[in-house]
């Protein structure tokens, strides 16, 4: 039998296992090139509907210096938003497209973002959990193989780092404050604790992308380990905070070296994925009027920029 | 600044409660507070992702800037309370700020042209105040000088865009400067207290910043192929604590945790 | 879909004087002046740079990977170039 010269897909997988990375302009199979679009804008999308929650205390901040952090805070996610968006529009989308696609429901966010805000805690936790286990995420994205997603994960994760340290502060103050700061605290570590082991996607059984993505190396862990690193890391940062994970089952087993815990409730987990959390509507809903009470604004600065040319040009 | 050196008081630490100086800088920190705090609403829903980064950085501007006076005000009264007590522990009479930073932010162009109005005033205030005789108000200033240059920029340059953009834009300008140009006023008519200040020589004469006010404005609205507004009624009334409905609102909001769970720690 | 979209740029930054502008990636601007502010709002904002410029992505021009070998495999085997393929005696200083 000849040997075949190596097809296009093997050349490109090749590079993949020899972690050389693959730029914009190199050849990719349309299947890769879709699935980061898909990923990256998620991701992206994430950022900018995740600011909507934590944004909507920044009014409501208990001190000049937290209402500094979290306005802070919360503008870098825009940042980091731009960064994705930007890491995507490599691949031949724009970000008009990806917008769009956000505004009708085609595109997903985490889901986590469908849940509200409810007390000044919610701030410490969405900082110390959510925060926490996006970095999980985030911090083998910077070795992915599409370079400019590594690189803008790379920006991510260097100013992310400031965002649980500020979250965990909170808690941290809250629990070493008077009774009624304390309940607060573990009020919201009772309704975040679940969602933010959601963050981490459904069951490895039930995730087929899962298999070609780590592949690609555009993943890099599975969605069961990520979730155990994380109850493993969180259970004892809870136990110092002297709060309870409302979760029975939480135990540490000797054998495995790692936690035990409860199943999600997978029902609920779908439930808000399809649009059904709480605030699904509302936050679609606040993107969807900004983007469009925007839209006249965006235009004046175009026909602007292109008098402003027109009379240069008259002038030259 | 037209002082003479001899009227300075040299030895505020001696009588502190009674320091001239400390309603006026906590005038100057109600202003930028409510202003950031104002600003701090758009975040998340800016017409675009690079202004909503754009905004919020002028926000976090304003509040350091806030948070510096409000510690000097702070040492000045000398009566051990923090910045926090005097932002989230006063009510909206004792509020010093100007009618126009309490104004909604409305549409973009409402907000740009509230930030305008602001900029042209704040970046001409402060290029005095930072050569001024009280050497903390001097640092404050010259450290913010930089970050509302760049402020008046932005405000400037969106207000010619808007102005001389789309009609539809023009339009949105148009009732914008309707809406708020009646608020200028108030920016650059002392009060009994800025009067004194300006005496004793501590505050710069505001007749003193129009010409470069007004120079900067009229060809930014002429850029903006926008006519100079006619001088409106100028409402009056932030600065002694006179204010319009918003302040208690933002208010409400602004200090809702410490009201409800007074003296504690976050 | 609507045209109110702003043209992309990229966004070239020097971190302190003396070194290199590098890519640190790109924005959306309506004009060039536009461009070098956004640049200043999203990729400074922790000092990170002491000038800025910024080149609308279309007339950024770039080789073809397709190419990439018989651009840049020719310059492999030049080891004349490089001054660790002189032998230099070690008496030898300063060279």
């Amino acid at each position: 039998m000849e040997t075949l010269a190596p097809t296009p897909e093997e050349q490109f997988q090749a590079r993949i296992d020899a972690d050389i990375r693959i730029e914009p302009k190199d050849w990719m199979p349309e299947a890769y090139r879709k699935t980061l679009i898909r990923q990256i804008s998620q991701h992206a999308h994430s950022e900018l509907v995740g600011m909507l929650p934590e944004g909507n205390w920044i009014t409501r901040a208990p001190s000049l210096k937290r209402k500094s952090i979290l306005l802070a805070k919360v503008q870098d996610e825009a940042g980091h938003g731009l960064y994705l968006y930007s890491a995507a529009e490599t691949l031949g989308t724009s970000r008009e497209q990806m917008l769009a696609d956000l505004h009708s429901g085609k595109a997903k966010y985490s889901s986590i973002f469908n849940y509200p805000t409810l007390s000044w805690a919610d701030m410490g936790c969405v900082g110390w959990l959510v925060d926490g286990a996006a970095i999980l995420n985030q911090v083998p994205l910077c070795r992915t193989s599409y370079g400019p997603y590594a690189r803008a994960m790379v920006r991510v994760c260097k100013e992310e780092s400031f965002h649980q340290r500020q979250g965990f502060e909170i808690m941290q103050t809250l629990c070493e404050g008077a009774p009624a700061q304390k309940e607060m605290a573990q009020e919201a570590l009772n309704r975040w604790w679940w969602p933010t082991l959601m963050m981490f996607g459904p069951k490895d059984s039930e995730s087929p992308n899962t298999e070609q993505s780590m592949k690609w190396r555009i993943k890099r862990f599975t969605n069961d380990e990520l979730r155990q690193k994380f109850v493993d890391m969180m259970v004892p940062q809870a136990e110092f905070l002297g709060l309870t994970v409302p979760d029975e089952k939480v135990k540490w087993n000797e054998e495995r070296q790692a936690y035990d815990f409860g199943e999600v409730n997978w029902e609920e987990f779908w439930a808000v994925v399809k649009g059904n959390g709480l605030c699904n509507h509302e936050r679609l809903q606040a993107r969807v009027q900004a983007h469009e009470e925007g839209a006249w604004v965006r235009e004046a600065a175009l026909a602007h920029a292109g008098k402003r040319k027109a009379r240069e040009t008259v002038a030259a | 600044m037209a002082a003479t050196q001899s009227e300075i008081p040299t030895a505020p630490a001696a009588a502190p409660a009674a320091n001239p100086l400390f309603p006026l800088v906590l005038q100057l920190a109600d202003t930028s507070l409510i202003l950031a705090h104002r600003l701090s609403e758009w975040c998340g829903h800016g017409p675009v992702l690079e202004q909503d980064l754009a905004l919020a950085n002028i926000a976090l501007d304003l509040l350091g800037e806030a948070r510096s006076y409000y510690q000097y005000a702070a040492e000045l009264e000398g009566q051990g309370r923090t910045e926090d007590d005097l932002a989230y522990l006063r009510s909206a009479v004792e509020y010093r700020n100007p009618l126009l930073v309490e104004q909604p932010n409305g549409d973009f162009a409402h907000t740009i042209v509230r930030q305008f109005l602001f900029d042209n005033f704040h970046y001409h205030l402060l290029k005095e105040l930072q050569s001024g005789p009280d050497a903390r108000l001097a640092a404050i200033a010259e450290k913010s000088v930089k970050e509302a240059a760049y402020h008046l920029k932005w405000s400037s340059e969106w207000l010619i865009r808007l102005g001389d953009g789309t009609p539809e834009s023009r339009q949105h300008l148009d009732k914008a400067i309707a809406t708020l140009w009646r608020f200028a006023g108030e920016l650059t008519t002392p009060t009994a207290l800025e009067t004194n200040l300006q005496e004793l020589g501590l505050l710069p004469e505001y007749a003193a910043l129009l010409p470069a006010m007004q120079a900067h404005a009229a060809h930014v609205l002429a850029e903006a192929t926008v006519p100079l507004p006619a001088a409106p009624f100028a409402q009056q009334g932030g600065k002694s604590g006179r204010h319009s409905e918003h302040l208690g609102y933002l208010l409400a909001e602004l200090q809702y945790l410490q009201r409800t769970y007074p003296g504690l720690t976050w | 879909m609507n045209n109110s979209e702003w043209p992309l740029w990229e966004v070239f930054i020097r971190s302190k004087q003396g070194l290199d502008h590098k890519h640190v990636g790109s924005l959306h601007a309506a004009d060039a002046a536009m461009a070098v502010q956004n640049a200043r709002d999203v990729y400074t904002r922790r000092l990170e740079g002491v000038s800025i410029w910024v080149v609308e992505s279309k007339h950024i021009h770039a080789s073809n990977p397709d190419e990439a070998a018989e651009f840049f495999d020719p310059a492999a085997d030049k080891v004349y170039r490089h001054p660790t393929f002189y032998d230099v005696p070690d008496s030898i200083k300063h060279m």
